[in-house]
């Protein structure tokens, strides 16, 4: 049992990448909107498909057809990618116009119940229009690598990297920007950040947009790990976004990154003493474990 | 008349259905409409009644079923009593750990639980018989009436075709009569338990929990009551819901059908108010049941006309909150006799 330990954490690694990048939007978007938001799985599923859809038009017309070495995607990932970045993060702003715009005075559980309602509309509307069935981004078999006895795939270690340069982007932007550092002053005190002249509606579409692209970031990477997706990937991702969010301290985009990591390898090292298919339940076991004991998160602060 | 009897029972049927979602949306006004919890896991606790229900007044494992424990067909009252008491004491767990921290983390703690409960339905077969379901789980004297209509067919051979048909679907017509009391006694229970000082100090503390401690009230202590009083109407509905379909198995206790349409509902009727959450169930049950026959006509495939009809109670649902929060009948005010 225990000398598998080093390839399920490697496993680990690359699906708490994955989770690392929809629990940093949603950290994100709880600390300056001050809202669980219930869709933000769903806005992962939206980018995968996003994504999936370009990738099948490329192909229809025949252009930025190959693959990148042993990769199990090609040239016509990069535009796919980056438009379903840009395109999830229209949505989301979009959907903030129409919906949490208006419930900005209410109290913030009218906006977590509204995000209930925009999640199953998310979900329903791609369900409505690719159906239940699963989308394939790919259906070659890869062959491993082995990296200091630990197997892994080309496209394990290429979701490791870009989750880490994602991660890396966005602590820059946080840290040097200007729209980066009124998004933690807003996080911070929103009234106070009002009164220094901070443009609060601008910086919260910045923040649905930078939650968004994550989360399609994530939805995306989760599709190429899985070969598939399906409408339900994001609604299956909440429990361990959430567990996630909470184990780093709402509100901490570092904890976010921490505690998306610490899921993705509980999840895995747990299938070596318990049935896979309690994967789900672990995030949540760890999720209560951490409520009864330390509810503010490992580094937040209260 | 032919037609006539079919609508008639239809609308048994769809009654049937509807009083069963009264009594969850009920629940739910006690957690949310009348204390302020949030608790977006009524699935988990419709399931768990709805099972504890079959599992003790449900048939024994059959020799082609997995599981292995439970039906020992104790008489119905007893499943449903059983089923108030699981699901209160599976309330009593969740509300101990989140009920003295943020809301929000009530809302994800509920969410998981009923997530996790689908997987145990799903994979604990000994228990559960898995995804094949348990069947045959009988309704409350179904057979003494059934076998009474019988008689009364064969003893009145000369009556017309549309009155037999009445009457062999005269069980429904008994069990919506005992959907209807079981809501009739949970409403008369619940006015007067949400009118005595206990349910104002429940308002209060969803008004302003500070002051409602300041007034020297166990702000956590009453909020656990009211969560847990909530999670065993939502265990009698599982019950009630097994004890008529006779048949369960766990895609019946999916998000939206177990949780989500549960929230339209009181939200569209009113919560905080306890005619307001059976008026929303009813009228809500009721829009779904109509686009059902809606989209019947439309080009679509079954997938895409159920996906087309949940968006539709979405954007009601988000409708309601921006533009008439209070829902159709809101919260009636209370005001002392005196001041009148």
């Amino acid at each position: 049992m225990w000398e598998r330990l080093p390839q399920l954490v490697a496993y680990g690694l690359v699906s708490g990448s994955v989770i690392t990048l929809g629990a940093i939007g949603l950290s994100l978007t709880y600390s300056i909107l001050r809202f669980a938001n219930f869709a933000h799985g769903d806005l992962m599923t939206t980018g995968a498909y996003i994504a999936c859809g370009f990738l099948f038009l490329f192909r229809s017309l025949g252009i930025l057809g190959g693959r990148f070495g042993k990769l199990s995607f090609g040239p016509a990932m990069v535009p796919a990618f980056l438009l379903a970045l840009v395109g999830t993060a229209l949505l989301a702003i979009l959907i903030d116009r129409i919906v949490y715009r208006k419930l900005r005075r209410a109290r913030p559980v009218m906006r977590l119940m509204a995000s209930v309602g925009v999640a199953f509309v998310l979900r329903n509307v791609i369900l409505f229009s690719a159906g239940a069935d699963p989308y394939y981004y790919s259906r070659k078999i890869q062959r491993a690598i082995y990296i200091l006895g630990v197997r892994l795939k080309a496209d394990q270690l290429f979701i490791i990297g870009l989750a880490a340069l994602l991660v890396l982007f966005l602590h820059l932007f946080l840290t040097y920007t200007k729209v980066g550092k009124a998004m933690r002053a807003m996080a911070d005190n929103p009234e106070l950040a009002q009164v220094t002249g901070i443009n609060t509606e601008r910086i919260i579409a910045w923040t649905w947009g930078i939650g968004a692209a994550l989360a399609a970031a994530g939805g995306i990477l989760s599709g190429i790990e899985n070969k598939l997706i399906t409408p339900e990937l994001g609604w299956q991702a909440l429990l361990p976004l959430f567990a996630a969010v909470i184990l780093g301290g709402i509100g901490s985009p570092y904890g976010a990154m921490a505690g998306g990591m610490l899921i993705g390898m509980a999840e895995e090292v747990s299938t070596a003493f318990v049935s896979t298919a309690y994967k789900p339940a672990i995030a949540f076991g760890i999720l209560v474990l951490m409520l009864i004991l330390r509810p503010q998160g490992l580094f937040g602060r209260r | 008349m032919e037609t006539l009897v079919g609508v008639l029972n239809y609308f048994v049927f769809f009654s049937i259905t509807a009083g069963i979602y009264a009594v969850l949306t009920l629940g739910l006004n006690i957690q949310w409409g009348y204390t302020g919890l949030f608790n977006i896991g009524i699935a988990g606790f419709y399931a768990i009644g709805a099972y504890t229900s079959a599992l003790l007044s449900g048939p024994p494992p059959g020799s082609l079923d997995w599981r292995v424990f439970g039906g020992w067909m104790l008489p119905f009252p007893v499943g449903l009593l059983g089923s108030a008491l699981v699901s209160s004491a599976l309330a009593l767990f969740i509300g101990w750990i989140t009920i003295r921290l943020r809301e929000d983390y009530l809302a994800i703690a509920t969410i998981g639980i009923a997530e996790v409960l689908r997987l145990i339905i799903k994979n604990e077969a000994w228990l559960t018989n898995g995804v094949w379901g348990i069947k045959n789980i009988p309704s409350p004297l179904f057979p003494s009436i059934q076998k009474g209509i019988a008689g009364l067919l064969s003893s009145h051979p000369g009556l017309p075709d549309w009155t037999r048909r009445l009457l062999e679907g005269g069980y429904n017509w008994f069990y919506l009569a005992l959907v209807l009391l079981t809501l009739s006694v949970l409403y008369w229970l619940l006015e007067r338990i949400l009118r005595s000082p206990w349910g104002r100090v429940l308002r209060a503390i969803r008004e302003d929990e500070v002051a409602a401690a300041a007034q020297g009230k166990n702000v956590a202590a009453f909020k656990l009551q009211s969560f847990v009083l909530g999670a065993a109407l939502m265990g009698m509905a599982g019950s009630l819901y097994a004890h008529y379909a006779r048949f369960l198995s766990v895609e019946k206790f999916e998000p939206f059908y177990g949780t989500f349409i549960v929230w339209v509902m009181l939200v569209a009727g009113g919560s905080g108010n306890n005619k307001g959450a059976i008026l929303g169930a009813f009228l809500i049950w009721g829009l779904w049941a109509a686009t059902d026959f809606l989209t019947g006509y439309l080009p679509f495939t079954d997938v895409q006309a159920s996906a087309l009809r949940i968006v539709l109670v979405g954007v009601i649902l988000i409708a309601i909150l921006i533009l008439q929060p209070r829902g159709l009948l809101g919260e009636e005010k209370f005001v002392s006799r005196l001041l009148r």
